[in-house]
């Protein structure tokens, strides 16, 4: 991997609030965490072949138990914050169980099936959840003692949670266990042969990634103050699962690109335009019908092109 | 008693609506292999055009019919149009019919707006029936028959029709079947057609019942997929069974559990993937 490209890119991130005001701060901010959670995604869908339609189970379900422990048990940050890690890891422990199952489509309609339950369950399971006013009254976190309320002090935050995501992520694609990984999606059946256990390789591809996705579940709380059953919703999912296939599946950069643009279209164009989930329907069947592999790896092959010539 | 009797007929009636969108989308996915994730906007989509079809023509089973073949040609042409562009292609079928799914639901936000629209029982039905001194609404009786018949025409057009035989052909041996001059692709879109129908049909019958409202597509696709993974996919008896399990446990569920309806929704289809993951009637290694 070029790493002098990717702390380049780093540095001009961190740059980046004495250029923009403060608008743009916060809608970096949201870029990171939906780039976390894309990137997340994209160990299962890209490195793993598992195309997942239930990873917004982990955003809401790490939301909802940090929301749920400091309203209801009035714990603190320091707790919240790994009580609801290890409790949504561990709840992915068991429907990654359930959903590997199966593979392939089977596999989807698992993880769909079994995240509509759980949004159906923050709905409806309103002395717990709150149903549909959501949980509000939250705080954000001060590691350290530096407050987070500020828009800066959440974009530096945000943007050191993301490096280390990246960074881990790209390790763990990039260790013997990532190519075994990338083994089991081209040929099971060989990987199988040749003594991998293809099964438990998925099932802790599955579980690192909700991993992830509750970092970015609990960026995402931090950020809003707020949590409301539509962070489960499939239409969160399927967010994601645009950001990685329009920014490349397979991809280090891919879903990161991916995720901006999805955020930079949902906060740019429905100022505009009211239709956003019409909007993203359309983006979804263009990107599918027209760029089926995505911008990042479509611009690479135009960059190849250039250069040989 | 009366509770439990009348709580029955609504998971039977449940039950029999389950069973119209599921054997849709067991024909659609199970079969074809197509990972149709508008269906549950088809049951909408059906559900709302209803409501419009019913201002002009006062009979619901009239408006089932047409509703059904409007959804129906609908689900031809993006069958024709994007899905076949796709070829095998999982991931590109799933997000094509997601997008679908999310222009639909704001399109009948657009047209018919957010508020509930409960479509009119028919006259004729409104009377419940008393045996033994216990009243039976007569809607939800009807309902069931309805599908009990169109599960019985199924069975006959895939098991015993050539036509169905064709159909088989086609969904085990593709090539196969086209060399001995099977239309597989007029054949494939006629399901798809048929699966999208009995979607759209079972909105309007629905509809008295449940009535038409933005949100309706998210609350019966979960439910169509849980039926179709219990039942085993591809397995019209398995989509049968299945559907009348689901509505038990949903209308029980949500009667006496309200809060965690969806939990114990999802029990059965745990117990079902950890002892038998292709399902109660699924074909083992299918």
């Amino acid at each position: 991997m070029n790493w002098a490209r990717w702390i380049v890119f780093a540095v001009a991130l961190a740059g980046l609030p004495l250029a923009v005001g403060d608008f743009y701060v916060n809608l970096t901010s949201q870029i990171f965490i939906a780039a976390i959670f894309a990137a997340s995604l994209n160990l299962l869908v890209g490195y793993g072949g598992l195309v997942s339609l239930g990873h917004a189970s982990w955003v809401g379900l790490a939301a909802y138990l940090s929301g749920w422990l400091f309203l209801k048990m009035g714990l603190g940050h320091g707790i919240t914050a790994p009580v609801a890690l290890l409790g949504t890891t561990l709840i992915a422990g068991l429907f990654g169980w359930i959903s590997l199952r199966a593979t392939g489509l089977g596999f989807l309609m698992l993880t769909l099936a079994l995240s509509q339950v759980l949004w159906g369950t923050a709905y409806r399971w309103a002395s717990v959840t709150n149903g549909d006013n959501g949980l509000s009254g939250l705080t954000r976190p001060a590691p350290f003692g530096i407050s987070l309320e500020g828009p800066l002090a959440f974009y530096y935050f945000s943007l050191a949670i993301t490096v280390l995501a990246i960074w881990m992520m790209s390790r763990f694609v990039d260790s013997p266990f990532g190519a075994a990984l990338r083994g089991t999606r081209d040929q099971p059946r060989r990987m199988s042969a040749l003594g991998h256990d293809v099964w438990l390789i998925r099932w802790v591809t599955f579980v690192y990634s909700a991993f992830w996705g509750a970092v970015s579940g609990l960026l995402f709380v931090y950020y809003n103050k707020y949590i409301h059953p539509a962070s489960l919703s499939l239409t969160n999912s399927a967010e994601g699962l645009l950001g990685v296939i329009a920014g490349g599946s397979g991809t280090l950069a891919g879903p990161i690109v991916g995720a901006a643009i999805v955020i930079f279209l949902k906060n740019y164009v429905s100022a505009y335009i009211e239709r956003w989930n019409m909007l993203l329907g359309f983006v979804f069947v263009v990107i599918v019908i027209f760029m089926p592999d995505g911008v990042v790896p479509g611009l690479r092959r135009l960059w190849m092109r250039w250069r040989s010539r | 008693m009366q509770f439990w009797i009348i709580q029955s007929l609504n998971s039977l009636a449940l039950g029999g609506l389950l069973f119209l969108l599921a054997a849709g989308f067991s024909l659609i996915f199970g079969l074809m292999r197509i990972a149709n994730l508008m269906h549950g906007s088809l049951f909408m989509l059906g559900a709302y055009i209803g409501v419009t079809v019913l201002k002009y023509v006062p009979n619901l089973w009239l408006a089932a019919l047409i509703g059904g073949t409007i959804v129906a040609i609908f689900g031809g042409i993006v069958e024709r149009l994007l899905l076949r562009q796709l070829g095998s292609n999982v991931l590109g079928q799933v997000l094509v019919t997601l997008g679908i799914s999310f222009i639909l639901a704001d399109f009948c936000l657009i047209v018919w707006g957010g508020d509930p629209i409960p479509l009119p029982t028919p006259p004729a039905l409104q009377r419940p029936i008393i045996v033994w001194g216990v009243a039976f609404p007569t809607y939800r009786l009807v309902v069931l028959a309805i599908a009990v018949v169109t599960a019985i025409l199924l069975h006959v057009l895939m098991d015993r029709t050539r036509l169905g035989a064709m159909i088989r052909a086609g969904v085990d041996d593709m090539q196969m079947a086209r060399a001995v001059g099977i239309p597989v692709s007029k054949l494939f879109t006629t399901v798809f057609c048929l699966g999208a129908a009995l979607a759209g049909a079972g909105g309007i019958i629905g509809g008295p019942i449940m009535s038409a409202y933005p949100g309706l597509d998210a609350d019966m696709l979960p439910l169509a997929l849980i039926v179709v993974i219990l039942g085993g996919v591809g397995s019209l008896l398995g989509a049968f069974v299945g559907s009348f399990i689901i509505g038990a446990i949903y209308t029980f569920g949500t009667a006496l559990l309200p809060d965690l309806a969806y939990v114990i929704l999802f029990l059965p289809m745990i117990f079902v993937i950890a002892f038998r993951p292709t399902g109660l009637f699924g074909r083992q290694g299918a």
